[in-house]
C-alpha cells in the first residue's frame, strides 16, 4: 500500500523543498512533521494529561497520510506495542506525556537494546506531586540513561524539523535506535508560532528493508522462539557478557547519531556571541528565554553569548566545552527542580565552579527573563533593579 | 508612554465572560495588521462567568522569542473592580511583579485602591487611570459585552501601538473570519451578542464606536505630570 506522495529523501525534504509560512501550535508542527514522513503506523493510549498530538495524528490518518493507527489499552501497551511493531520492519510514531511517558517507561527503556527504530514524541507535564497537568521536564531526566537519542527543541518549527529528521536518525543502519523529540507542553504544544513547512504532497521516503540491520520477522512463518538462546538461559557469565558488549554497542549508536544531527539539523548546538564573559545554556522552551535575555544583553552591550542544545542524548560534550573555554561564567536556566541540564554541563567542562545553578521554575511555571537578566547582572557584578516579590 | 517603547508586556485580568481572552487575540491579530509582533498566552481555570481569567500580551517592534505567562507586567488591564477588591487575579496583590513606570487602567471610577496599595505603586512611579469601560460600552454599543473593545482601546491609544485601522482589521478578523475559537463559552458568548445585533456590520461598527471613543478620551490624556491616579469621565 502506498500513500501517493512524491517520496524525497531527507536532505531534500529539509534543505531544498520550497516552504511556505504557517502560523500553528507546537502540536500541530509535530503531526505536520508526522504528515510528511511516510509513517506506516502509530500507537497510542489517549492518556490524561497530553498534548494534542496524537488526537492530530488521528486526524491525519483519517485523512490517508499514514497506514496504520492502533489505540493500545493503555501507556505501557502502547509502548510494547511499538516494539512489536517495530518486528514487523514497519515506521513507527507515537507521543505521550508526563506520567504517560513513566507509565510507558519500563517498555521504553528496553527499545534500544531490542534495537527499535521509532520516533517519540515528549510532550512534557509535570509527573511529580503534588498534581499538576502543567509543563515541568523532569520527566526527561528519566529518559537520559536508557540509550535513546533525545532531541529537545525550543519552538515550533524545532519542533517540525527535528521531528521529520528524527524519522530519517531512527532508521540509519549505524543507529537504528528510538530517536525522541522533546519540547514542552503548553507554552509550545498549546501555543501558535510560526513554522515553515513543505508542501503536504512530499514525503520521506519509505523504510528500505534491505538497509534495515535488524531483519524483520515474517508473521506469516512466525518463527517458534525469536531467540534461541536468551542470555539469561546461559550461565550467568555469558549473561553478563553478552548484556555487556550489547549495551556498549546501544551507546555507541546513540554517539554515532551524532554526525546525522550535525547533517539534518546543523549540529548539536547553538552558539551565539562565542568567547563572551557570560553565557547561557539552554535547551528546549528555556532556550527560547535565554535567547530573549541575550537579545536584551545585547542590547545593553553586556558580555553575554548563547548556546542552544539541540541533542541531549548524544551529549555533545566536546562542543559544550569548546563553547564555554574561556566564558567566566555559565548560566542554566531550566524547567524543573533538578537541574538535570546544570549536572550535565557541569560534567563537561574541567571548571564546573564557573556554572550557576539555575534560575530554575518547576511545576510548569513560566521562566521569566528577567530571572535570567538578574543572573547575568550579578554575573558581571551590575547592581540589578530589585525585583518586587 | 513613549511610542519607541521597544516592548510592552501586557498582563490582562477580568473575569470569566468580559472578553479578556477575545480581546488578548484581538490586540495580537492588530499587532500583526501593523507589521509588528506580538505572542498571546490565555490562562482560566474552569470557564464561568464571574471566575478569574488572566490573558497576557507581549507587543513589540521586534521578534518575541519568550513564552509563558507575563510575571513582570508593565500594563496591567484590570477589566472588573473585583480583580482588586474581591482578589480575583492569579497573583495577589493585582499588582505584582509590576515593572517601573508602568501604565494600569482599570474598568471603575470607584477608589479599589488602598493606601498601601497606593504607596506601592508611587514607589514604582506607575501611572493609573480609570474610568467606567463596561457604562462606556452600554451606552455607546448597547451592550456591556463591548467593555472588552472599550479596554482595548484605552490601552492602543495610550501607547499608540497601532492605527485605527489596524484594529479595525483585527475586530473584523475577530467577528467576521470563522478561523478563530477560543473556547466553547465564547462560541455561545458570541451567538448571544450576534442576536442582539441582527447584522454583524453593526456589530462591528459599534464595537468600533467604542474604540474611536476610547481613541479620543486617550488623545486627551497626558500623564506626564500626573498624580498616582487619573480619573476620565465617560
Amino acid at each position: 500500500m502506498s500513500l501517493n506522495k512524491k517520496l524525497v529523501d531527507m536532505n531534500y525534504l529539509l534543505k531544498e523543498a520550497p516552504r511556505e509560512k504557517h502560523f500553528i501550535t507546537g502540536a500541530q508542527a509535530m503531526a505536520e512533521a508526522v504528515k510528511r514522513a511516510s509513517v506506516d503506523m502509530a500507537i497510542a493510549y489517549p492518556i490524561t494529561p497530553q498534548s494534542e498530538v496524537m488526537h492530530l495524528v488521528g486526524d491525519i490518518y483519517a485523512q490517508g497520510h499514514i497506514k496504520e493507527y492502533y489505540r493500545a489499552e493503555e501507556e505501557l501497551g502502547t509502548m510494547s506495542a511499538i516494539a512489536g511493531a517495530a518486528r514487523a520492519g514497519v515506521r513507527l510514531f507515537t507521543a505521550t506525556s508526563g506520567p504517560g511517558l513513566l507509565r510507558g517507561l519500563e517498555a521504553i527503556v528496553s527499545w534500544p537494546g531490542h534495537r527499535v527504530p521509532c520516533v517519540l514524541g515528549v510532550l512534557t507535564r509535570v509527573i511529580n506531586a503534588p498534581l499538576s497537568i502543567q509543563p515541568d521536564n523532569i520527566e526527561m531526566a528519566y529518559l537520559m540513561h536508557s540509550g535513546i537519542v533525545m532531541l529537545h527543541a525550543e519552538n515550533q518549527q524545532d519542533t517540525f524539523d527535528m521531528t521529520l529528521a528524527a524519522f530519517a536518525i531512527t532508521e540509519k543502519v549505524d543507529v537504528y535506535i528510538p530517536v525522541s523529540v522533546s519540547t514542552e507542553g503548553f507554552f509550545v504544544t498549546h501555543a501558535k508560532g510560526y513554522v515553515e513547512m513543505m508542501d503536504e504532497e512530499l514525503a520521506f521516503n519509505e523504510p528500505d528493508p534491505y538497509k534495515a540491520p535488524v531483519p524483520a520477522m515474517d508473521n506469516e512463518v512466525p518463527p517458534a522462539r525469536i531467540q534461541r538462546d536468551a542470555p539469561v538461559q546461559k550461565s550467568n557469565f555469558m549473561s553478563y557478557l553478552i548484556h555487556s558488549v550489547w549495551q556498549q554497542e546501544i551507546w555507541d549508536s546513540n554517539q554515532r547519531a551524532m554526525k546525522y544531527i550535525y547533517e539534518y539539523l546543523g549540529g548539536p548546538i547553538e552558539v551565539q556571541n562565542p568567547g563572551a564573559d557570560v553565557m547561557i545554556v539552554a535547551s528546549g522552551c528555556a532556550a527560547a528565554q535565554a535567547r530573549e535575555a541575550h537579545r536584551y544583553a545585547q542590547e545593553e552591550g553586556l558580555s553575554v553569548g548563547f548556546v542552544k542544545v539541540r541533542a541531549i542524548r548524544p551529549w555533545p560534550k566536546a562542543e559544550i566545552r569548546e563553547a564555554l573555554a574561556t566564558t567566566k561564567t555559565v548560566i542554566v536556566p531550566e524547567h524543573n527542580i533538578i537541574g538535570w541540564l546544570c549536572k550535565e554541563v557541569k560534567a563537561a567542562i574541567p571548571n564546573s565552579g564557573i556554572v550557576t545553578e539555575g534560575p530554575r521554575v518547576y511545576g510548569g511555571m513560566t521562566l521569566p527573563v528577567e530571572l535570567i537578566m538578574t543572573e547575568i547582572y550579578d554575573a558581571l557584578g551590575m547592581k540589578s533593579e530589585v525585583l518586587q516579590a | 508612554m513613549a511610542d519607541d517603547k521597544k516592548r510592552y508586556n501586557i498582563r490582562i485580568s477580568g473575569l470569566g465572560g468580559q472578553g479578556v481572552v477575545t480581546s488578548a487575540h484581538i490586540l495580537g491579530n492588530a499587532m500583526d495588521n501593523a507589521g509588528k509582533f506580538a505572542s498571546l498566552v490565555p490562562f482560566f481555570g474552569s470557564e464561568k462567568r464571574m471566575a478569574p481569567v488572566e490573558a497576557y500580551v507581549r507587543a513589540s517592534s521586534q521578534p518575541i522569542y519568550e513564552v509563558g505567562e507575563v510575571v513582570y507586567p508593565d500594563i496591567i488591564m484590570i477589566y472588573h473592580s473585583q480583580v482588586v477588591t474581591h482578589g480575583k487575579s492569579y497573583t495577589m496583590p493585582f499588582y505584582t511583579g509590576l515593572k517601573k513606570d508602568s501604565l494600569i487602567i482599570i474598568n471603575s471610577d470607584i477608589d479599589v485602591l488602598d493606601e498601601e496599595d497606593k504607596a506601592v505603586l508611587n514607589r514604582l512611579n506607575a501611572k493609573v487611570i480609570q474610568f467606567e469601560a463596561t457604562e462606556l460600552a452600554k451606552k455607546v454599543a448597547g451592550t456591556e459585552l463591548a467593555t472588552n473593545m472599550a479596554m482595548m482601546g484605552m490601552v492602543l491609544g495610550m501607547t499608540k501601538l497601532v492605527t485605527e485601522e489596524n484594529i479595525e482589521k483585527a475586530v473584523r478578523e475577530r467577528f467576521l473570519g470563522n478561523s478563530f475559537v477560543a473556547s466553547g463559552g465564547t462560541a455561545s458568548l458570541d451567538s448571544a451578542i450576534e442576536k442582539k445585533f441582527k447584522k454583524k456590520e453593526e456589530l462591528l461598527s459599534k464595537n468600533m464606536e467604542v474604540i474611536n471613543k476610547t481613541f479620543e478620551m486617550a488623545a486627551s490624556i497626558d500623564l506626564s505630570n500626573a498624580p498616582l491616579v487619573t480619573k476620565i469621565e465617560i
